[in-house]
């Protein structure tokens, strides 16, 4: 396994966990911010290996966590209709909107699908010109450009029965919503690798170090990667330095991917979106452009905007901020499992409170 | 949702490939990455090359790692 085994090397990881002891002298608050490296951290016991001065909060870097309920609901109704392919990630299938989800809209006759890839979205609507395939376009920079290219192929071939569900929302924004908020902890950031693959850092990331004094880590996701992140953070922070950094070298150039970032431009247009549980975000989302707006869902079947209240119990808004651990909500592994999730964050792969309840953290432990 | 693995490119055809990882063969999209040749590895994200690993930048980052823990005090 080239280029992933070396970043799982136990030795490597121990002797990263003693620098990272050597050079931590005060207490430092660090956010991951992809749900990718929470649960990295979660399953190795990352955090568990680190001084007890540094403490990890799990950031907002879950895109199905953050994808609102109106939207759930908007993809509960277009998958119901009959003349409707409704294709999607496995991720989304149990992600409970405000009545019911993809699972339920299934069982009821929808005709959901799950894909691997936005192109078999496309091949779908090839092989069945008689019907609407709907893609839910759900994620982050990283997701984005291959669902952009999907458009483009569409519309290239003619086929008009092909639609796109776009709920995409941006990084930046949400680490500038993270250091306004006026209980802010994080005092550094280990960047989420694959969105910097696809966007760089050197566009939007030194304004951020500079105006909040946080230094910002682009990091991988495998047990060396993190520590590394977390190491070249911490020496920042001890010696009053806030960069940008990038550990992840092997995957994110400087400016990131020209190609795909050349498509989001041609395909999307930067919008104000709400995020699940942390409200409306200005300019953190993707939707698509004029030129490609005959392709957007809710506009084809002309999906009215309803909105809903979030169930009461469900803290995932904290938790997806790093205000809160998963362990600190009551209905955490009692009321809200992965069998019955009551929010997202305990469904999604990278949910925080998923990767809590998969590793066996106790509630006691967890809200620690 | 933001998970993608390095896998070999060991087919290239003009818009898509064969890449793969652990004896596991995958068709991925190479319309991101036009410069990927046969033999490279790619980091596939649902079901499209976002990138070609730079073998060089993990070799030094490996270096780094392993150059600073050996100076440790
Ligand atoms: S444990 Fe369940 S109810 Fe509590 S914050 Fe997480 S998803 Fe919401």
């Amino acid at each position: 396994m080239k280029f992933l085994s070396e970043y799982r090397d136990p030795q490597r990881v121990e002797s990263l966990v003693r620098r990272i002891h050597e050079v931590t002298t005060r207490p430092w608050t660090l956010m991951e911010v992809c749900g990718g490296q929470t649960h990295s951290i979660v399953r190795y016991g990352l955090d568990r290996m680190l001084p007890a001065q540094i403490e990890l909060v799990h950031g907002p870097g879950c895109p199905v966590c953050v994808t609102p309920l109106e939207m759930l609901d908007a993809a509960h109704r277009i998958a119901a209709r009959p003349e409707v392919i409704f294709a999607t990630f496995g991720d989304m299938l149990r992600v409970p909107g405000s009545e019911t989800d993809l699972y339920g809209v299934k069982a009821r006759g929808g005709d959901v699908r799950i894909v691997y890839s936005p192109t078999d979205a496309v091949e779908l609507a090839r092989k069945h010109p008689d019907r609407q395939v709907v893609f839910f376009a759900v994620g982050f920079e990283t997701t984005a450009p291959a669902n952009a290219m999907a458009v483009k192929v569409a519309h290239d071939a003619g086929l008009g029965n092909f639609s796109l569900l776009v709920s995409h929302v941006l990084v930046p924004p949400a680490i500038e919503a993270v250091c306004s908020a006026p209980h802010n902890r994080v005092q550094g950031f280990l960047a989420a690798g694959h969105v910097c693959t696809v966007m760089g850092y050197v566009e939007e990331y030194p304004g951020l170090a500079t105006r909040f004094g946080v230094p910002i880590v682009v990091t991988g996701f495998e047990p060396v990667d993190v520590l590394h992140g977390v190491l070249l953070c911490v020496q920042q922070l001890e010696s009053g330095r806030c960069e940008v950094e990038n550990q992840y070298s092997r995957m994110v150039r400087p400016a990131g991917n020209p190609v795909a970032i050349a498509t989001l431009r041609e395909v999307f247009d930067v919008v104000d979106r709400a995020w699940r549980g942390i409200g409306v975000i200005p300019g953190s989302g993707f939707a698509l452009c004029a030129e490609f707006a005959a392709y957007d869902a809710l506009r084809r079947f002309e999906v009215a905007h309803r909105p809903v209240a979030e169930p009461a119990e469900c803290i995932a808004g904290l938790v997806l901020q790093g205000v809160k651990k998963p362990g600190e909500c009551p209905a955490f592994g009692t009321r809200c499992t992965p069998e019955k999730p009551l929010g997202a964050p305990m469904v999604s792969s990278e949910g925080a409170c998923a990767a809590y309840h998969a590793y066996r953290r106790e509630p006691a432990e967890a809200g620690s | 949702m933001c998970l993608a693995l390095p896998m070999k490119l060991v087919e290239r055809r003009e818009f898509d490939g064969t890449a793969e990882l652990n004896g596991v063969r995958r068709n991925v999209s190479l319309l991101l990455v036009p410069e990927a040749v046969l033999g490279d590895h790619v980091l596939v994200h649902a079901g499209s090359a976002i990138t070609v690993v730079d073998a060089e930048e993990a070799r030094k980052t490996l270096e780094l790692i392993d150059s600073a823990l050996r100076s440790e005090p």
